[in-house]
């Protein structure tokens, strides 16, 4: 509760500062100063520079000439750069006479689409129409940047502003041990039911005898003897669950709670999680799910940005059909083209106009900005570079530097393309009112004015820009993926670049194909009235758009071909082999094409040479005659037989790819077919179909998923959830298309990467870099597992065997209700005597420690599905409160057969009584704890024989004074009195040795087997055995454009 | 008793030596600290249980225990006790007519004689105790019955009793002192002693009332309410419990300072006890300082004077002698426990000594090939 409570707090204040803050608002041509939750729609509102914006609003005026504003959005997808967004056109310079109505659609959640209309009313004139894009909405919770003020009027507040919308609260994750605690609780709940029953039932049996009810030295109240006999049974039905109640360990949800809240925080603190790069360790954002970590059976990760580091490098391009490779690039690239036949056209050039023309195409046909601090010389002081850029200062070796270029841009690729063109001597310069500045090589300045940009998008998997140079051309530039730009262009030029670009693809690098037009003067006009029709269409508009986009981009002469790299994560391979030796299975799900998908999958080594490939993907489906359905059918079946029937039966958990049990089976699927198999809906065999590629895939070590829509990466995920077992899933991905896919899955992890904060702030726990997943799930998923896991069995047990004692007691007090125990005591025990123990138990306990649990991967097996948290530890647990709580109870039972145990003859009392039992109740339990604990630090030191001697020093405090406001001094002295009696403390003794002994005996049997015996060797074996990782830095990977984020054919 | 190895991990700090520098820079970093509590390398000693390191523990366990156990019930079966049930039940009994004829109005007490030999003599002191069975003065409504800042000498609570004891809180429109079902239901038999020498006279054995109740009751819980040495304008303005004869203040005519709430009898009955059968001290026997026996063996005569009745709920009465040692009274459970446990370890420490030397020269030779 505490955590929660001090969540609640922050989030309050933070709605406080959210909620109540000054805005300007103009009214009756007054600044008026308003709490920003009370804006209403249609108020127009001022923003300054570095505010951020209240609530969605259109802009209509801005301090900058160009009626252009910048922003941020950095708080909304994370995207850091610097996004332009543009005023109404043609509109009012003086806001206090605009009459002007605005039509927009429903508020909806997508942060990037916005359709609208502005008629604006000029005296006596017609209303003039204008559209309303999400170029003209400013969105809540962006900041204004670059530009000293603003007008916009608000059109969504409060819950229906963008960034609401798309606030939706994460579905609540229950980790697995929760749902076990819960199964235990019922348990439990029965228990104390059945107990209060027995009672109940036994009290009514025990009264009816004669004179047992109300005799004479105990009459009823006259209360008592007029209640309704029905009702006296419910109520005493009522006072024994009262007394029973601690039965159900209500503090342990507490514990729980604190356990994960403060370990979490070890999670945090971890240096090994911190990255040097972005100065940024792990993040938390869940708590609840740490013990998750260690359940782990399915990995699905995202190959761009997870796997690889989403760190573009241009490499190499191609011009024409000549390849031409950057000569000054690091000596490790320059091994790769040794064995390439082409490479000897290295000396060969193009034309020097088509190598010109391929530059500004580079130089042009993207939405990269300059980063604004060194042309405006705003912020000059702060010469910190975007982080976006880290890579700019080899940039500047090339070509002499006038300055530090910043460029920002919301895909890495633009980058690493405008920065590739800048070694060849093309500098794009910026973007200024329309007009892009570019250096060429003869150090000139060209100017064109950009007069259209064709935006990216992932069904079309390529963009376009349409300049007008200086001389008067209108030209169209177009990038995109090869599949999307190779059908658009003249056919005989394809084949000389598609070698390269297969070439390049092949060694693992992510190709585009730039392709140019030049358009006439009609073809112009008639694309720029297209295109201004569509963007003024309300609705369908994308349609409209896509259509015009379509038109427009056709007949394009091919110019050439760019290579890009994106290398591996650091330690990617040895993370992954870690992974699978860990017994779980990792499923690469991607929107990138397959054969870079799959040389990804084969340089992480989650495919080995070995390994049969099973194959489902168009290409095969299209092989025969036969409709895809036939084929896909017959597929499924092969592969079901071969993987499933065929091989061996599985030991559960203990084959793996390396033990060599058999052969090896990697599956690969793509988008469309999954699809199908998915989606087959009409057919009865649909089902049929999703049975038999589940099970092939769980089968296989390992499965590559490529061309997947985000939704179908988190339908595969679901798929994986529900199925039998319902195994732990965990999905790990960077980008704002895997945001799907962590929500989904048990444990959504967010990789720090460069693809904005999406992923991150959805997930449950984010981290600089994959290579962290290691540790994260061996080390400290493994360890709070263990951890929550004993801590949920012992507050069970040690509520069990504080409640029998007081069960059976009342099989002596005529069924009364008669408290064992003294109030404090009942409530202090949970509290205070034995609680901290446990607390750091749980927190600091290592059964196992770290290093070895790093170097054996496989140990992560032996607490997988749940291990401790099985009923048959279960039962273990409760027979063993059981057997001390018969242990307590009945050992001082006996002793009091004759009451008289001091030496003086005095008698001692049922308090005495109670006080013996709870006091060997409390030293057995955290006695068993120290049993338990293979760890001791200092602090388990402390709590343990601290709690003790707490309990010891609160008892002769408690009883050792007359306590004003206590009805009953129940405790006065019982304590010290029952020190002062030998047959007391020799009770304690031997009734403490006599409960710990089975503990002793059993870990005494089980260790020479336990994994401490076992640990030493295989630390020393897996150390000598350690396969020295190939370099992961090898470059294996390819990717087009398209990729991040969208799938589609 | 445990293999130990203390396993102080240094603080190591080459992993990160090259990011510690480079984020020592202009930003402050927000790179964890590197102490060994965060880093969860706090040095830490891991005992390993083995057979090895507990054998040794089991028998010592098993060396200390037998002899206690023994030692236990040596001492448990020296004490003396002899008890004698006078409830009455039986038309043999002499105490049947006064079980049979109770009545609570009745003003003459009832007084019966119950002969009975001592086989063997008590040598040290002997403590004489009163038992009652199927009394369950642990019952909830009971146990709570009772008033401590009353007995405490607490004026208000005096006058004002705890509503906890209802419905024994007042009579008569005044407040019960002491109130409650405890108090109301106070032990009023009276025992005697008498030896019946060998030549028929019977000579009363005095009886001790003083330290039968624990010190602290008696000068620390138990309080009459102050202010007047007279305790009849003390409890002025209260009423006597309706089963007493007497008001509290008049409860030990003898002797003065034992009236009130501070009769030892009755702080004794207000601990209430632990199980339905049970028995309370009621008076002591103190040795004599010669060296006659405190009770030598012979004739005895019990006189009781039967004020309280048990059989209406099926209860008994007995009077107990017994002598104590230092472990208390007879109790057998503890020295059979003790040396039962302690030949378990024993035993369990022989049985280990065999499967630890077995699995040692297993171990030994699965370890030769490698």
């Amino acid at each position: 509760m505490l955590p929660q409570g001090y969540e609640d707090w922050l989030r309050h204040k933070a709605d406080n500062e959210v909620n109540k803050y000054q805005v300007k608002v103009l009214e009756d041509g007054r600044r008026i100063q308003k709490e920003s939750e009370k804006i209403k729609v249609g108020d127009v509102v001022e923003v300054e520079e570095d505010e951020t914006f209240p609530c969605d609003l259109i802009l209509l005026q801005s301090s900058r000439d160009d009626d252009t504003c910048f922003v941020t959005t950095a708080s909304l997808d994370g995207e850091s750069n610097h996004k332009t967004h543009y005023t109404v056109p043609d509109i009012e310079k003086d806001l206090e006479s605009l009459n002007a109505t605005i039509e927009c659609e429903q508020p909806q959640p997508d942060l990037y689409k916005f359709v609208g209309r502005m008629h604006i009313d000029k005296n006596d004139q017609e209303p003039a129409v204008r559209s309303l894009g999400p170029e003209n909405l400013l969105l809540k919770g962006a900041t204004l940047k670059n530009t000293q003020k603003i007008y916009g009027v608000a059109v969504y507040t409060g819950m229906e502003t963008k960034m609401a919308l798309n606030y939706q609260g994460k579905s609540q994750k229950r980790s697995a041990v929760e749902k076990s605690i819960n199964a235990f609780l019922l348990v439990y709940l029965c228990i104390l039911v059945s107990k209060a029953l027995v009672c109940t039932t036994l009290k009514y049996v025990w009264q009816s005898k004669d004179g047992q009810d109300e005799p004479w030295y105990n009459e009823k109240t006259q209360r008592e003897k007029d209640t309704n006999l029905y009702l006296k049974m419910f109520t005493d039905f009522l006072s024994f669950m009262v007394l029973f109640n601690f039965i159900i360990p209500v503090s342990m949800y507490v514990t729980v709670e604190m356990q994960k809240f403060l370990g979490s925080f070890f999670i945090t603190w971890d240096k090994d999680f911190f990255d040097p790069e972005i100065q940024e360790g792990a993040l938390v954002n869940t708590s609840d799910l740490n013990e998750e970590l260690g359940q782990v059976e399915y990995v699905f990760t995202d190959k761009t940005g997870t796997l690889t580091q989403n760190n573009m490098e241009f490499i190499e391009c191609c011009i024409d059909g000549f390849q031409y490779k950057y000569r000054d690039a690091s000596s490790e690239l320059d091994g790769f083209c040794v064995t390439d036949g082409p490479v000897s056209k290295l000396q060969q050039k193009a034309g020097r106009e088509k190598e010109e023309l391929f530059l500004r195409a580079l130089c042009l046909c993207h939405t990269v900005q300059v980063k604004e601090s060194t042309d405006q010389g705003q912020s000059q002081q702060d010469g910190l570079i975007d982080q976006v850029d880290g890579l700019e200062v080899d940039a500047g070796l090339f070509h002499p530097p006038q300055e530090q270029r910043g460029f920002i841009a919301s895909s890495p690729d633009e980058v690493a393309l405008v920065k590739g063109a800048m070694r060849y001597g093309f500098t794009f310069l910026g973007l200024e009112s329309k007009t892009m500045k570019i250096l060429n090589r003869n150090n000139d300045v060209e100017m064109y004015e950009l007069l259209h940009v064709l935006n990216f998008d992932p069904v079309r998997r390529r963009m376009s820009v349409i300049v007008r140079s200086k001389s008067g051309d209108t030209l169209l530039f177009c990038k995109g993926a090869d599949s999307s730009i190779f059908p658009r262009v003249r056919q005989e030029e394809v084949e000389r670049i598609r070698m390269h670009v297969e070439r390049n693809a092949t060694e693992g690098y992510r190709t585009l194909c730039v392709a140019y037009k030049i358009l006439s003067a009609e073809e112009y006009a008639q694309a720029d009235a297209g295109l201004r029709d569509a963007r003024l269409a309300l609705q369908d508009r994308e349609e409209k758009l896509m259509t015009v986009y379509n038109q427009v981009e056709t007949g394009m002469s091919l110019i050439g071909a760019t290579a890009v790299e994106d290398r591996l994560q650091e330690e990617a391979a040895e993370t992954m082999e870690a992974l699978q030796g860990a017994g779980i299975k990792v499923w690469v799900l991607t929107g990138d094409k397959m054969e870079t998908a799959k040389s990804t999958c084969y340089a992480c080594r989650l495919f080995q040479r070995n390994t049969e490939l099973l194959e489902l993907t168009v290409r095969t489906l299209e092989d025969g005659e036969r409709s895809r359905e036939v084929r896909l059918h017959e597929l499924l079946l092969e592969y079901h037989k071969k993987a499933v029937q065929d091989a061996p039966p599985v030991k559960a958990g203990v084959n793996r790819s390396w033990s060599s049990a058999g052969q090896d089976y990697g599956f690969i699927i793509d988008g469309a077919t999954l699809s199908m198999v998915l989606n087959n809906s009409p057919e009865s065999n649909s089902s049929r179909y999703k049975n038999l590629f589940l099970q092939i895939c769980q089968n296989c070590t390992s499965v590559l998923c490529c061309r997947m829509a985000p939704l179908q990466k988190a339908q595969i995920v679901k798929m994986v959830k529900n199925s039998k077992g319902s195994p732990i899933t965990l999905s790990i991905g960077d980008g704002a298309n895997d945001v799907s896919m962590i929500l989904e899955a048990h444990v959504g992890i967010g990789i720090k990467g460069k693809e904005g904060r999406q992923a991150v702030r959805n997930s449950d726990y984010a981290v600089p870099k994959l290579k962290h997943l290691k540790k994260l799930l061996l080390a400290h998923g493994h360890l709070y597992y263990v951890r929550i896991a004993h801590l949920v069995q012992y507050f069970f047990y040690k509520n069990l065997c504080f409640i029998l004692p007081q069960f059976l007691y009342q099989f002596f007090c005529g069924y009364s209700q008669q408290p064992l125990y003294d109030a404090a005591y009942l409530t202090m025990y949970n509290i205070c005597f034995t609680s901290m123990p446990i607390l750091a138990y749980s927190l600091l306990e290592q059964h196992i420690c770290i290093e070895v649990l790093l170097d054996n991967a496989t140990l992560y097996r032996e607490i997988a599905k749940n291990a401790v948290l099985r009923w048959g530890t279960f039962l273990y647990w409760t027979v063993l409160g059981v057997f001390h709580g018969l242990l307590f109870f009945f050992g001082v039972r006996f002793l009091f057969s004759n009451p008289a145990l001091q030496d003086n003859g005095q008698v001692f009392g049922n308090w005495s009584y109670g006080t013996i039992v709870f006091t060997v109740l409390v030293f057995t339990v955290t006695l068993k704890l120290a049993l338990d604990t293979r760890h001791w630090t200092w602090i388990n030191h402390f709590v343990i024989w601290g709690s003790l001697a707490f309990y010891v020093f609160f008892s002769f405090f408690w009883g050792g004074i007359i306590w004003p406001f206590l009805r009953q001094q129940r405790l006065y002295f019982v304590f010290a009195n029952m020190l002062s009696s030998v047959s007391a403390w020799l009770v304690i003794i031997l009734l403490i040795l006599l409960s710990l002994l089975p503990e002793i005996l059993l870990v005494v049997f089980r260790k020479p087997r336990g994994p401490h015996a076992r640990q030493k060797k295989m630390v020393q074996s897996s150390v000598g055995g350690h396969q020295s990782p190939r370099s992961s830095a090898r470059p294996l990977l390819m990717r087009t454009f398209s990729d991040e984020s969208n799938t589609v054919i | 008793m445990m293999a130990s190895s203390y396993n102080a991990k240094e603080e190591d700090g080459h992993h990160s030596g090259a990011s510690s520098h480079g984020a020592a820079g202009a930003v402050k970093s927000k790179k964890p600290d590197n102490t060994a509590f965060k880093q969860q390398r706090l040095p830490a000693w891991q005992p390993i249980l083995t057979a090895g390191t507990v054998l040794p523990a089991f028998f010592v366990i098993g060396l200390i225990f037998i002899p206690i156990g023994i030692g236990l019930f040596v001492s448990s079966n020296n004490i003396k006790e002899f008890q004698i049930d006078y409830t009455g039940v039986d038309i043999s009994s002499p105490c049947y007519s006064c079980a049979k004829n109770f009545s609570w109005n009745s003003t003459t007490p009832c007084v019966c004689y119950v002969p009975f030999t001592l086989n063997q003599s008590f040598e040290s002191n002997v403590f004489m105790y009163y038992g009652l069975s199927n009394f369950y003065q642990n019952h909830r409504r009971y146990v709570k019955s009772r008033d401590d800042s009353q007995l405490n000498g607490d004026r208000s609570a005096l006058t004002n009793p705890s509503k906890e004891c209802e419905p024994y809180r007042t009579s008569d429109g005044l407040p019960i002192a002491p109130c409650g079902a405890i108090a109301n239901s106070l032990f009023n038999d009276t025992l005697e002693l008498y030896h019946i020498d060998s030549n028929g006279t019977s000579n009363p054995i005095p009886l001790a009332k003083k330290g039968i109740a624990w010190w602290t009751d008696k000068h620390v819980k138990f309080r009459n309410p102050g202010g007047n040495n007279n305790l009849s304008v003390a409890f002025h303005g209260t009423n006597k419990p309706v089963n007493w004869r007497n008001p509290v203040y008049e409860l030990d005519p003898s002797d003065p300072e034992n009236n009130g709430f501070i009769n030892e009898d009755f702080i004794v009955w207000m601990r209430t006890a632990a199980l339905p059968t049970f028995r309370k001290l009621y008076r002591i026997i103190q040795k004599k300082p010669n060296t006659t026996p405190t009770l030598p063996s012979g004739k005895y005569l019990l006189t009781i004077t039967y004020n309280y009745p048990v059989l209406s709920f099926d209860g008994r009465k007995r009077m107990i002698l017994s002598t104590i040692s230092w472990m208390g009274g007879k109790n057998p459970f503890l020295g059979i426990a003790y040396i039962t446990v302690g030949s378990i370890c024993f035993f369990l420490g022989v049985v280990l000594l065999i499967i630890h030397h077995k699995y040692d020269t297993r171990n030994n030779s699965a370890d030769i090939p490698n």
